[in-house]
């Protein structure tokens, strides 16, 4: 049998899987993105699932997705539309209808496209029958028939061989994108180590997978993506949240210290946590605590008792740290806070990603309360903002928030491996044992900080809390001038952290018509399009800021180069205020989406064409 | 991971006294309170740069600005969860909260009983005076019921805590009973609550002079002291009175005080007490009484092995890095699916 399909080079294209939460779909997804890294495509995915564990069989509410965009150029964002959907069921297809491009191939288990399922997807009329598949690619697989043939012989009872039908559209996905099974194999075999009679018949159905999309006349076409250009190295698939928790674990070893981890679980911050905890072996500690409170509290008592301390959270649980953010701010210990941000406010949307944290990390505490705040802007720069904010609260001794958010945390890019030989050495500013000049508020001249004299050093006993302290000798003062003075340095030295961070780099020509001015996640979305319309010709650069508080030295300077600035924001324009509050001379325009999604590519591009084509 | 103890024959109290003037009250038991734990970590066997006073916020939480220790004077209610972070960071610290009736048991209710779940190797004193003092005189959850406080005019219309009943219920393992008026007593509790392995919470009967003045006076005056207070100690049976001839003793499982020499009662009658059985009942009995039917247990009420969390951790950590092939964030970066891209050109 077999034929010779045509075989169309592309240069990146996107897949989305798409089925019920159980249906495997997250794994098909990793598979999938494994294998593009591997014969070296470049990638970004997103998960896309419910907020249930497992919402009820079949409805659009128990649809769980997981979107891939490879590409032999450079990818920077997990796509706005999917030219290849797996639809796993009516409800899936139902759901992700609108996030696919016209003409775009749709694979669907046909088995369970019928009146049953088109009920519970909420369907009237029959999908594929009712004119509104046309312009499409509808490839209908007898997916759940073939693999529960395929599975029989391997005595898997019925729900069990189900599981293995994700291998099926694997098999399938290999064959259209014309790759080497062996790898699909190889897969299995790392994933089911340990239960080899499910690696034989998740094998078998992979199998069958390709051979049906071999067979079958309406795959014609399958794609050939090149492995990816201007990019050498060793690389690794890898999620934002991973990444956090790897930088956490770099740093602390750049500052011989061992790191702890004070958390509660929240969505979507808790695969730092569970990531850390099983780091013993690199001497990291996880305190899961009883709550949000105790988390920070944790790693605040483990700062002041020498460790590298950390605490991860999202939205809600920021909220509630805050009382001891401003503990940390006037004992001036060293504190990581991680908010990996979510749609709020309150519960909200847990699952879905927004920037609505900014003003609460800036300014969410009682009193003059400064911290320094950073943004990471990619899902594999989360471990080099997480290194960043390491360094500059044990070097500065002051709490650092660390802004990431569920489309970073969750979603994956490949990262170029680093060498930790080649990261900054971390030096905080230690005390000796017995240093009489030693004095709890005594300050380094150039960073203001204080220093970091440790419980069980010999001669250095000194007492921190939260009531204000007199300058220097660390006693408890009510004076008024002194509290003035205190407040003033406790600025001081957050704001002379701009020193030691990098200016803004522009991306484009640093004078032009317009500047698109983004901040944290959306980096993705807005470096696309602005290089985009570059090559379009249209007088556009891009200014993303990962350093929040302090700005960059440089900022004013560069919005100075432009006529007009877009402040791009998942949020009611929260960077936008903070700009507009610094930089008072300067025009801010909006664009703002608070509906749980990244920015589509789509639609920035047509907002900048409206404010350059507007003259 | 045991202590570090070092010859210290040469520390006492005052290695531990500061010259900064103590703020509480003309009258306040804490003063005394200070004076014990001055007098008893010399004792412990512990280097004056290994001993952490953390504690919340209240009247008793200014303590760690008295002691010549390191000190960390916290958050409401999360003294606690501070502690916490420090012992789990460096298990080689003696570390003591101080904390009172609001700071623990309302605002930090919860961090109090986890920290007694999880048995992290800290001493918390709780002093408790029945009744906010820094906040000049509402009630607290210690507060009896029917009080006039600030905040309750008619009366407290709330059950009040019994903190050995919560520290019992958090699975606690030590749980001990002093008053302020009796330095002795203290003392040797004090000591006790050092050297167990676990969470020791010591309950200080303590007196607000201003705003809830001879709150314990039933229980701590010279009148009737005697009488209305059992010292229990370990291995001896619970004997108490003026005149040494009242006891405790289990009445078809309930308690009841007898007389010795009435009714046939003799001493082989009396309950001993034992502070170590794992089974904590007779403990939880012996914390909820109450006047007038019997009298306050005082002294170690119970004092129980178990696993301590910090142990555990360092156990797992160790065992981890004997074990584990990934040694540095390098092997852990490089481990698993890694890719080559080479550019074909």
């Amino acid at each position: 049998m077999g034929k010779n399909p045509k075989v169309i080079h592309v240069e990146d294209i996107v897949v989305k899987f798409a089925g019920d939460s159980g249906d495997g779909m997250q794994l098909t997804g990793s598979q999938f993105s494994d294998t593009s890294a591997f014969i070296g495509n470049d990638l970004s995915t997103f998960p896309d699932y419910p907020a249930e564990i497992r919402a009820p069989q079949g409805t659009i509410a128990g649809v769980s997705g997981f979107q891939v965009h490879i590409g032999e150029k450079e990818i920077t964002t997990p796509g706005d539309q999917a030219d290849v959907l797996v639809a796993m069921n009516p409800a899936a297809l139902k759901a992700n209808m609108k996030w696919i491009k016209n003409g775009a191939t749709i694979i669907i288990d046909i088995d369970h496209f019928d009146n049953k399922h088109y009920k519970k997807a909420g369907y009237v009329e029959d999908p594929l029958h009712d004119g509104s598949m046309e312009g499409y690619n509808v490839v209908k697989a007898p997916i759940t028939m073939l693999t529960r043939d395929t599975a029989k012989p391997f005595g898997l009872d019925q729900k069990t061989a189900d599981r293995t039908r994700n291998q099926f559209v694997a098999g399938l996905l290999y064959w259209l994108f014309n790759r080497d099974i062996k790898l699909g194999e190889d897969f299995l075999s790392n994933k089911f180590k340990s239960k080899p009679d499910l690696v034989k018949a998740n094998i078998a159905v992979l199998h069958a997978g390709y051979n049906y999309a071999e067979t079958i006349e309406a795959l014609s076409t399958t794609f050939m993506v090149d492995p990816v250009k201007n990019k050498k190295g060793l690389f690794r698939n890898i999620t934002g949240n991973q990444a956090t928790a790897w930088g956490l674990l770099a740093a602390a070893e750049r500052a011989d210290k061992s790191l702890f981890l004070g958390s509660y679980p929240i969505t979507p911050a808790t695969e730092i946590l569970q990531e850390i905890s099983s780091r013993k072996h690199l001497g990291a500690v996880a305190f899961q605590a009883e709550d949000e409170i105790a988390g920070i509290s944790s790693a605040i008592g483990a700062s002041f008792a020498g460790r590298l301390s950390a605490t991860t959270t999202s939205g809600p649980g920021l909220a509630l740290k805050g009382e001891a953010i401003g503990l940390a701010v006037i004992t001036e210990l060293p504190l990581v806070i991680v908010d990996v941000q979510r749609g709020g406010p309150s519960t909200g949307l847990p699952t879905k990603t927004e920037q609505s944290d900014l003003m609460q990390a800036l300014y969410g505490r009682s009193g003059e309360s400064p911290v320094v705040v950073l943004a990471a802007s990619t899902p594999a720069n989360c471990f080099d903002y997480a290194f960043e904010a390491s360094k500059i609260a044990l070097e500065h001794m002051t709490p650092v928030i660390l802004l990431t958010d569920g489309y970073l945390a969750n979603g994956s890019e490949l990262w170029n491996i680093p060498s930790t030989d080649n990261l900054p050495k971390i030096k905080p500013p230690l005390v000796e044992d017995n240093d009489d000049t030693y004095q709890p508020y005594k300050r380094d001249p150039e960073k203001l900080n204080r220093f970091w004299a440790i419980p069980g050093q010999e001669g250095l006993r000194h007492r921190v809390g939260g009531l204000e302290k007199e300058d220097v000798t660390g006693n408890v003062s009510h004076d008024a001038l002194n509290h003035q003075v205190m407040v003033n340095l406790r600025q001081q030295k957050v704001d002379k952290v701009v020193d030691f961070i990098p200016e803004l780099q522009v991306i484009g020509d640093s004078e032009g018509e317009l500047l698109v001015i983004g901040w944290g996640g959306t980096y993705g979305g807005l470096v696309s399009a602005v290089n985009d319309m570059r090559k379009e010709g249209y007088g556009i650069s891009l200014a993303h800021f990962n350093y929040i508080n302090p700005l960059p030295k440089n900022t004013a300077e560069v919005l100075s180069g432009f006529k007009k600035k877009i402040v791009c924001e998942i949020n009611m324009g929260q960077f936008a205020f903070y700009l507009r509050s610094k930089f008072q001379k300067h025009e801010f325009q909006q664009f703002n989406k608070v509906q749980g999604l990244p920015f589509f590519i789509s639609e920035l591009k047509e907002k900048f064409r409206e404010i350059l084509d507007a003259k | 991971m045991s202590e570090k103890i070092i010859e210290t024959g040469t520390l006492s109290r005052k290695d531990f006294k500061l010259d900064t003037p103590v703020k509480w009250c003309a009258g306040c038991g804490a003063h005394a309170v200070l004076a014990s734990i001055q007098g008893t970590i010399p004792e412990t066997g512990v280097r004056k740069e290994d001993v952490v006073f953390v504690s919340g916020i209240g009247c008793s939480s200014r303590f760690p600005y008295y002691i010549d220790t390191y000190g960390f004077h916290s958050l409401h209610g999360r003294a606690t969860a501070i502690a916490s972070g420090i012992k789990t960071a460096n298990p080689n610290l003696s570390v003591w909260v101080i904390t009172g009736d609001g700071d623990s048991m309302a605002i930090g209710g919860n961090h109090f009983i986890h920290i007694i779940r999880r048995n992290i190797n800290v001493n918390i004193i709780l002093f408790n005076n029945k009744i906010y003092g820094l906040t000049k005189g509402q009630y607290s959850p210690t507060t009896p019921k029917g009080s006039i406080t600030k905040t309750s005019p008619e009366g407290t219309i709330e059950n009040s805590f019994q903190p050995g009943e919560l520290a019992m219920g958090a699975q606690g393992t030590f749980f001990a009973r002093v008053v302020d008026t009796d330095p002795k007593m203290m003392k040797d509790v004090l000591l006790k609550a050092a050297q167990h392995k676990g969470t020791s919470v010591v309950e200080v009967l303590l007196n607000c002079v201003i705003f809830a003045n001879e709150v314990h006076k039933e229980i701590t005056g010279k009148e009737v002291r005697d009488d209305h207070q059992v010292y229990l100690k370990h291995g001896e049976p619970m004997i108490f009175g003026k005149n040494r001839d009242k006891g405790i003793r289990y009445n078809c499982n309930k308690m009841e005080v007898v007389t010795i020499g009435e009714d046939g009662i003799t001493e082989d009658d009396i309950l001993v007490h034992d502070a170590t059985n794992p089974d904590d009942s007779t403990h939880y009995n012996l914390v909820r009484m109450g006047l007038p039917e019997f009298p306050v247990a005082m002294g170690v009420v119970r004092a129980a092995e178990s696993t301590v969390f910090e142990s555990l951790m360092h156990d797992q950590v160790t065992n981890a890095q004997k074990h584990s092939k990934i040694k540095t964030v390098n092997d852990l970066i490089n481990s698993g699916n890694v890719f080559r891209i080479d550019q074909k050109s």
